[in-house]
């Protein structure tokens, strides 16, 4: 099939990470005992977003590879 | 309850996430030519994907809202459907059965039991198996609609339709292969969605070692957090998180009230063997990988995440009991809903109830149908209430109800701890595990309808785009039934248990049925037929005569008479099934040796083991990745699992 899963994985979760990255900081510190006093939003925003970029590059090597390979 | 407010970050999560499962079905909507493209995904999907699409089919709301009440009522016991249940029937099936799935010219399990046995197993099959799924997935997001307007405070109609035109919409753009592309990001969703909230609830409560006593103090006293009635009743300390040794001690000494051969016949070989190995829900999905190592990859795959998924599902529920029982939490497991009719009668009661009346307990405890806690009652009475609106007296009668309402543990837990942002993540986590769900039934249905009911009964030998067309109307036809199967599970509570335990009596014997079958080439189809047939009445009968305890004769069995008492309704279950399989098993060997084969040897080349030739294993096919070699190191970790929680 030709559309390969991680891009759309990769993207939605950078995108998702991203705006947990902004409820950090837009978030009421009120808010903060909720979770522990543990900033959740901004270590799992990253986490997140990190985790995005690996689907998007892991997907963009096996393209590559698909490419040589037809070469 | 009061009901939990969302942010715009909130909002946003949950409206990216459907864009991009919008998104998909649109994408692939131009790969969709023909009705095996549609169906089936054209057979062109790599393991890992259908891996993950694999669990995620299975891992619909009522699943992870109901693993997590189970973690909560039974502890770690309830790894048992994971751990001995799910995981070796998956690699059974990824090692001996889907040879035969994949490999003949079936297109779905209903149509393997057509070559091999005949029309009246196929015929039978196809259409429990399409009525079971439209009122799985009724009930699935009846279960889902109700408890996003208790805690969200969202319209039940809304959010009932919303999702399902948005699981419509993606489905009937890109089919089977949609369903099963945005199954695997659901599957990230939910595992992402809840890691956070398992990680702040172990954090808060202590760590496993504090758990674990936590645990303890409530095995002691079971009947002050309304686990179980009896207040006398004790169990061991480790009853919550030892996994074997409670078992072990026999029915009364764990809290699932579950003997070890039952644990070990009933769920572990035939119910999960038959779910997992003859549910073309999951099946499906393997059906549609690449090529023949793909398709047995795929039960391999997905038995890898299967195994360490109790981190997510159940152990939620075990931190919710110890949060419970530690006062310096303020948290407690959400108490049963009562319906506002009866509370409004409740509040009567009250109002009119004289100074220390000595009967309010009971008389409350009558309006509102559930057990109450004294005090709380207590509390109202004397005046008390006279200073209350109606309002603020019906939260209070609410607040005092005993009995516990294990499905909203999960989301009790996130709104414990999330804050917004993470708030959305869950939420929106939640709501792939039910679009998953459902989006499965749905393209399941939708197989065995086109090619099983209408191609083979109703309109045979038509052009593929007239198979084509009706399968795309089928999906929406699929869907409206599914709703109105949803607002009848709404209504009629009673009526969808009895579906249910009707689904239960047919799904019993099935596994006898396939493996003979498929091991054994003398089966004959009276056999299969009469043997089916017979093992379905078993397990009718079998409830009818049975009950378990503290169950009035009725709904829960025991309605013709009582032959014997089980100390659960899982007890009962798990023998249920065991009874069912034995005399389908018996029935259809006997039967089959006195009657005389309808298929030769070549017509069942490719569907039963001895007359298949074996398969060569793929050379690129890298020792560990084949199915006979995965799938034993994966049944080792399973043991040393069990080991470590024994």
């Amino acid at each position: 099939m030709g559309l390969d899963i991680r891009y759309p994985i990769g993207y939605m979760f950078s995108l998702v990470g991203v705006l947990l990255v902004i409820a950090s900081f837009t978030d009421d510190p009120a808010q903060l005992h909720r979770s522990l006093g543990i900033n959740i939003n901004l270590i799992w925003g990253v986490f997140l977003v990190l985790f995005g970029l690996c689907m998007l590059l892991m997907a963009w090597r096996a393209k590559k590879a698909e490419k040589a390979a037809r070469k | 309850m009061e009901s939990i407010q969302l942010g715009w970050i909130d909002y946003a999560i949950l409206l990216s996430y459907t864009a991009f499962v919008i998104g998909i079905g649109f994408a692939l909507k131009r790969y969709m030519k023909s009705s095996s493209d549609y169906l089936m995904s054209g057979r062109s999907i790599p393991a890992w994907v259908t891996g993950l699409a694999f669990i995620s089919a299975n891992l619909g709301a009522l699943e992870l809202v109901g693993m997590t009440a189970s973690g909560a009522k039974y502890g770690i016991a309830t790894c048992h459907f994971y751990w001995v249940g799910a995981i070796p029937a998956m690699i059974f099936l990824a090692v001996f059965m889907m040879p035969f799935y994949y490999g003949s010219r079936a297109r779905s399990v209903p149509e393997y039991l057509k070559l091999r046995f005949d029309e009246r197993t196929r015929c039978f099959n196809s259409l429990t198996f399409a009525v079971m799924t439209v009122f799985a997935s009724g009930i699935s997001m009846n279960a889902l609609a109700k408890l996003l307007h208790l805690l969200l405070g969202w319209d039940y109609n809304l959010s009932l339709w919303i999702c399902s035109v948005v699981v419509l919409l993606y489905v009937l753009k890109g089919g089977l292969t949609s369903a099963i592309y945005t199954e695997v990001l659901q599957f990230f969703m939910i595992v992402l969605g809840f890691a956070p909230v398992v990680y702040l609830g172990l954090k808060d409560v202590g760590g496993w070692e504090a758990l674990k006593v936590k645990l303890a103090i409530v095995a002691a006293h079971p009947a002050s957090l309304g686990l179980v009635t009896d207040v006398h009743k004790t169990f061991a300390s480790n009853a919550w998180t030892s996994a074997w040794k409670p078992l072990l001690g026999g029915a009364s000494a764990n809290p699932m009230g579950v003997d070890w051969f039952a644990m070990i016949f009933g769920l572990g070989f035939v119910l999960s063997f038959g779910y997992w190995c003859t549910n073309f829900l999951v099946v499906q999905r393997a059906m549609a990988a690449k090529n023949m190592s793909a398709a047995r990859r795929t039960p391999i795959i997905a038995a890898i995440p299967k195994m360490i998924f109790p981190i997510l599902v159940i152990l939620p529920g075990m931190i919710a009991i110890g949060l419970a029982v530690t006062p310096s939490e303020h948290y407690r497991l959400p108490p049963a809903r009562v319906a506002d009719s009866l509370l409004a009668k409740a509040v009567q009661v009250v109002r009119h109830a004289p100074a220390n009346d000595p009967a309010l307990v009971q008389e409350v405890a009558a309006a509102t149908g559930k057990r109450m806690i004294p005090a709380s009652v207590e509390a109202l009475g004397g005046g008390a209430a006279a200073s209350l609106t109606d309002t603020q007296l019906s939260s209070r009668i609410q607040d005092a109800v005993a009995e516990n309402d294990y499905d909203g543990v999960i989301l009790s837990l996130v709104k414990k701890y999330c804050p917004t942002g993470l708030l959305g993540l869950a939420l929106t986590a939640l709501l792939a595990s039910f679009m998953s769900g459902m989006a499965g039934n749905v393209t399941a249905f939708n197989t065995v309808w086109t090619y099983d009911l209408y191609q083979a009964y109703l309109a045979p030998n038509k052009s593929d785009e007239h198979y084509m067309w009706m399968a795309r109307s089928v999906t929406v036809v699929g869907i409206l039934l599914s709703i109105a199967a949803a607002y009848f599970a709404s209504r009629y509570n009673n009526a969808m248990d009895v579906i249910q335990l009707v689904f239960g009596f047919v799904n019993a014997p099935l596994f006898a049925t396939f493996l003979l079958g498929m091991f054994w080439k003398r089966a004959t189809s009276h056999g299969a037929f009469f043997g089916l047939i017979a093992g379905t009445g078993t397990s009718a009968l079998f409830h009818a005569l049975t009950i378990s305890a503290g169950n009035a004769p009725g709904i829960k069995g025991g309605y013709l008479h009582i032959l014997y008492t089980f100390p659960s309704e899982m007890a009962q279950n798990f023998w249920l099934a065991t009874f069912a399989f034995g005399v389908c098993f018996v029935l259809t060997l006997g039967i089959s040796l006195s009657t005389s084969r309808t298929k030769t040897d070549d017509e069942l080349k490719g569907l039963v083991y001895s007359l298949t030739p074996k398969i060569k294993e793929d050379e690129s096919t890298a020792w560990y990745m084949r199915p006979a070699i995965a799938g034993s190191l994966l049944l080792v970790c399973c043991v040393i699992i069990n080991l470590i929680f024994w």
